[in-house]
């Protein structure tokens, strides 16, 4: 017994310096390399010329109105789906289990190909069609709609997820009937009895689609469009310090982001699953 | 279910109004399913169906007409592409491989920490890490080991033969984000394993060594397996963090298919493009189809 944990410890300890060294020290270079500016010594111009750098506020804004959309839309979708499912249709439930899973079988790049070749086509053969008219609204530079559409069937995997693990703590079907008996319709239902009650599953679903959105960089750049993560490559070549000052600071965010979904959807699970 | 079954004069209203909720939703209960089942066929279903019409598709240049073929999918089989598509399993094979062993290790030290707030903050980290792919995780390790990158230049990594735009500098990266996504997939394994069987292993006189030879790696195979091939998968579809980083220096699946198809290449080669994709669906639903089998059964442990 004590040769056995005497073995472990050294060993242990070894892995966590490893680690740590491996994890920590790609964040500390890269702060290091924004701040230490060869032959000028320590400064932080790369931080503060960010903001006034063209396409910034752009791009990231771009970024963040189609997250925006794509979380109300990828909601909008899923929740009266998967609540109908536990209420009314569970017959149905493999089926939407295999289709919200599908996209993790298309890599986004192969998906991406499919899309641009759709987009292709639309010229050729619907030209004389009211689709084109469609066709052309959603690829509006100024919205590209298109990669909403992209983004909603990325993130389905993870939005199924997140609601299936909200909704199984509830008791969906209590909740309604107990709604409908007291006379509510079944919007009302919906929206003051049951959400209020996945109000975890739900930003745990927002800020999921929400980090994937901001870091997506494959669809968006062959479809060629500019949002935040297209921009960032774009400005590296000529301002190398700056577009690592920019990726400091998005993983920041990225991860006060995930750390407040952390400590606010975080602790339910462990309390109910043993 | 029939609706006679319930009498006009219901004895309580609650009970009415389970019962016109039971008939309503046999009628309705699949109506908020369609809009999701709708939406995923347009902006899922139609890029997928064109992706395998124009896989097995060529376009005659002279007269434009279209023909079925198997073509392009012998081309993206041969020469350039089929060396960038052995270069991503390669790739993704060792990278899964590392990540696989370290995260292991790293999740085994964590486990059996008696800190709990260490714990804790490996996981928290982990779930951050394992989503930062892409961008921002290439230009930190442009900064770091890149040509000019801090520890490149302190270390003189250069003249030691170090090169971040090649095979094993992309490793490097990768497994950046698919160690701590192995930690997260084996922690609960880990967790699974009950001290007792090492007590008896230990009673019946095994070594540390034997304990792991013959119950603890045999439990944790399924789990360790499953969390392979979801490496695999995640490196085999990176696209963001190689592009930004090497750029096409190294022959990958992924950069060889935007390459295709922005025609930097040749022109005419989207159909390759289309085939090749389609190559790395079937890769993706293959590492897929073992996962989710793996996954189950792996669960049965942690009940």
């Amino acid at each position: 017994m004590a040769r056995l944990t005497h073995r472990i410890r050294p060993g242990r300890g070894t892995v966590l310096v490893a680690a740590a060294l491996y994890f920590l020290v790609p964040l500390a270079s890269s702060v290091i390399f924004t701040v230490d500016v060869p032959g000028q010594g320590i400064n932080f111009d790369a931080y503060t010329r960010i903001f006034s750098t063209d396409g910034f506020l752009s791009s990231l804004g771009l970024s963040l109105e189609l997250a925006a959309a794509t979380i109300v839309i990828d909601l909008l979708l899923m929740v009266p789906a998967m609540v109908a499912l536990r209420l009314g249709a569970p017959r149905l439930r493999p089926v939407v289990e295999v289709v919200c899973s599908l996209p993790l079988v298309v890599p986004p790049i192969a998906f991406v190909v499919g899309v641009s070749t759709v987009l292709k086509w639309g010229p050729e053969y619907l030209s004389r069609t009211p689709f084109f008219q469609t066709l052309v609204a959603i690829q509006n530079p100024t919205f590209p709609f298109v990669l909403v559409m992209a983004y909603v069937v990325m993130a389905l995997p993870f939005v199924y997820r997140a609601l299936d693990a909200g909704l199984r703590a509830v008791d969906v079907r209590t909740l309604v009937e107990a709604a409908r008996s007291c006379g509510a319709s079944w919007p009302v239902a919906l929206v003051r009895a049951v959400l209020p009650n996945m109000r975890g599953a739900l930003l745990n679903a927002s800020f999921l689609t929400l980090a994937l959105v901001l870091g997506e960089f494959t669809v968006a750049q062959l479809l060629g469009y500019r949002p935040f993560a297209v921009w960032i490559v774009n400005i590296s070549g000529a301002q190398a310090q700056m577009s690592v000052a920019v990726s400091v600071l998005s993983l920041l965010m990225t991860w006060l982001l995930l750390l407040v979904l952390a400590t606010a959807a975080g602790r339910r699970p462990s309390r109910t699953a043993p | 279910m029939t609706l006679t079954s319930t009498p006009a004069n219901a004895p309580t209203r609650a009970g009415a109004a389970t019962a016109a909720s039971t008939r309503r939703r046999g009628a309705a209960g699949w109506l908020p399913v369609v809009p999701l089942l709708a939406f995923t066929a347009i902006a899922f279903g139609i890029p997928v169906v064109a992706l395998l019409n124009g896989a097995f598709t060529v376009k005659d240049p002279a007269t434009g007409a279209t023909s079925y073929t198997t073509a392009n999918l012998d081309a993206s089989l041969h020469g350039a592409y089929l060396t960038a598509l052995i270069g991503s399993v390669k790739l993704s094979a060792v990278c899964a491989a590392i990540g696989t062993v370290c995260g292991l290790l790293l999740a085994q030290a964590v486990v059996t920490s008696r800190f709990r707030a260490l714990r804790e903050a490996v996981l928290t980290a982990s779930g951050v890490l394992a989503n930062f792919g892409g961008v921002p995780l290439a230009f930190a390790f442009v900064a770091t080991l890149g040509n000019s990158g801090v520890l490149t230049q302190h270390l003189h990594l250069r003249d030691k033969g170090w090169d971040l735009y090649s095979f094993w500098g992309l490793t490097v990266v990768y497994l950046y984000f698919l160690i701590p996504m192995m930690v997260l997939t084996i922690t609960p394994a880990l967790d699974g394993l009950r001290s007792q069987w090492r007590e008896a292993a230990q009673n019946n006189g095994a070594t540390h060594a034997q304990y792991w030879r013959h119950v603890a790696l045999p439990v944790l195979a399924p789990s360790l397996l499953g969390g392979y091939v979801l490496l695999f998968g995640s490196a085999f579809a990176a696209y963001a963090t190689a592009d930004a980083i090497v750029g096409s220096s190294i022959p990958l699946v992924t950069l060889q298919i935007a390459d295709a198809l922005s025609g930097n290449v040749l022109v005419g080669q989207e159909h390759v493009a289309l085939a090749l994709s389609l190559d790395m669906v079937l890769v993706a639903g293959l590492v897929m189809a073992v996962y989710l089998p793996l996954q189950r059964r792996s669960a049965r442990w942690l009940a």
